[in-house]
């Protein structure tokens, strides 16, 4: 059998895995719901005054989502590994790192994007001032896919653990430690006025080389991790 | 491959570095070393603290406080020295598929995991008095913190996975990820710090360190380095056996064993 071109392949598996996304869209919103709840908590321990809740919103947002997209990696290769098509994905001929390349482009497309879209609702029951919005919207749009690439590489290592809950967190943690740094110190520095743009032009910068580089890095450790 | 058909010579030295890769040879040669090593750590540490805990003079400004750093400073150094040696092993043991650096970068992990924590305790210990307080968001803290969670998380990564050569690259893997990761990682600290809080706090005030202080430190790092080739050798000792437990060489060794105790 002549196997198909490269691109047939990817655009193959993007759809099916927007499809089987689709068709399970009550658990995609999972993690749009616990970073909602976890925002939500912060005023019942710390008080509804509204100057202490302006000052750690953005932290506090940021932290929701970080945490709300580690909840959701777990599903990045789960189903594929259950019913087989992960292997099928690296004995394929097309390039491994391509095609992961894909599914974390559609994990990022389903879990991340509704967390930025939800982002002015949590900004707004933080009482984040507007003139901050649009520098946490372009920190989180910059930040989870950073999120997602780093986040797929340490999914890929501890793929084939029955229970990798804890242990991914671990894993992940110490390496994103930079995104949130970055990400939240752009949203405070806008609040202090002062200015903002490095932050996100670091932010920028390492997305840029996560993307050439964490789809290699996760095809390696796929590999290390089904042999 | 040429290299193995045995008619072509191998300069001495190369053959004795493809002789230490081979298991039966580096358990046998690690176990002549271990004693010596362990012995030199001994009697070097030994003279190292009584150096640093009574020859030494106290500090014009921190008193007596100041000893700590003959425990704390060998230990943060040990810390990331660790760390290069198991992610320059994870490297060998990735590239090439050498057993020997699997075992070693593994048998590393743990011994820099202890030599971190250490270092955040022993800081601790001399923050309180020093600087009124157990704990700050130095940089340096902070990334030492860092540093203690990618250890964890390699030696956690490498006991989750049963299957203990998978698990030593998949953990060798997240070790070489994490060198990448350090620089980032402190880098973005001190930039983090300076922008939120003007406290910086430098190690050791204005004082430079004079030579009745500086010779017991030296003497103390040296010893922390055998110390951990020490205990690297006994770790890598156990864990080849357990390795290789199914093999003639470790079938022999236990054989003899238990004639000894029997005869």
């Amino acid at each position: 059998m002549k196997p198909g071109t490269t691109s047939a392949a990817c655009t193959a598996l993007l759809k099916r895995d927007l499809a089987l996304t689709w068709r399970r869209r009550g658990d995609a919103l999972n993690p749009l719901l616990f970073a909602i709840i976890v925002v939500a908590l912060f005023p019942f321990a710390l008080g509804p005054e509204a100057q202490i809740l302006e000052r750690i919103a953005a932290g506090t947002i940021f932290v929701a989502v970080l945490l709300a997209s580690l909840l959701s990696l777990d599903s990045l290769f789960r189903s594929d590994l259950d019913d087989g098509s992960l292997e099928q994905l690296v004995l394929s001929p097309h390039p491994l790192s391509l095609l992961l390349a894909c599914k974390i482009a559609i994990h990022w497309l389903t879990t991340a994007v509704p967390l930025i879209a939800a982002a002015p609702l949590l900004a707004m029951l933080l009482h984040l001032p507007d003139s901050v919005l649009p520098v946490l919207l372009a920190a989180l749009a910059l930040a989870t896919p950073l999120l997602s690439l780093i986040g797929a590489i340490c999914v890929a290592l501890t793929v084939a653990l029955r229970r990798s809950g804890m242990l991914l967190t671990l894993l992940v943690l110490p390496l994103i430690v930079p995104v949130l740094i970055f990400g939240a110190g752009a949203c405070n520095a806008a609040q202090a006025g002062l200015p903002y743009a490095a932050p996100l032009l670091w932010l920028a910068a390492w997305l840029v080389l996560a993307l050439v580089l964490a789809p290699l890095a996760t095809a390696a450790a796929l590999r290390i991790s089904l042999t | 491959m040429p290299a193995c058909t045995g008619t072509m010579k191998m300069s001495p030295l190369v053959l004795w570095f493809h002789k230490l890769g081979s298991p039966p040879y580096f358990y046998r040669l690690a176990g002549r070393f271990l004693p010596w090593l362990y012995a030199i750590a001994l009697v070097t540490g030994a003279v190292g603290l009584y150096g640093g805990l009574v020859v030494a003079p106290a500090d014009y400004q921190q008193g007596d406080s100041f000893r700590m750093i003959y425990v704390h400073v060998p230990c943060a150094w040990m810390s990331l020295f660790v760390y290069a040696f198991m992610a320059a092993n994870s490297f060998v043991a990735l590239v090439w598929r050498i057993k020997l650096s699997e075992t070693l970068a593994m048998a590393s992990a743990p011994v820099g995991a202890a030599f971190t924590f250490i270092t955040l305790v022993s800081g601790s210990l001399w923050g309180k008095p020093m600087w009124g307080t157990w704990w700050t968001w130095d940089a340096r803290l902070t990334s030492e913190l860092v540093l203690l969670f990618l250890y964890l998380g390699v030696i956690g990564l490498y006991h989750a996975i049963e299957d203990a050569r998978q698990a030593a690259r998949a953990a060798a893997f997240l070790a070489l990820i994490g060198v990448v990761n350090l620089p980032i990682v402190h880098y973005s600290v001190v930039w983090w710090n300076t922008l939120h809080q003007g406290q910086t706090v430098s190690l050791m005030g204005q004082s430079k360190i004079s030579s009745s202080m500086l010779w017991p430190l030296l003497t103390m790092a040296f010893a922390t380095h055998v110390y951990f080739f020490a205990s690297l050798l006994a770790r890598s000792r156990a864990a080849l056996l357990a390795l290789e437990s199914g093999k003639e060489w470790v079938r022999g060794i236990a054989q003899a064993r238990e004639a000894h105790a029997h005869g």
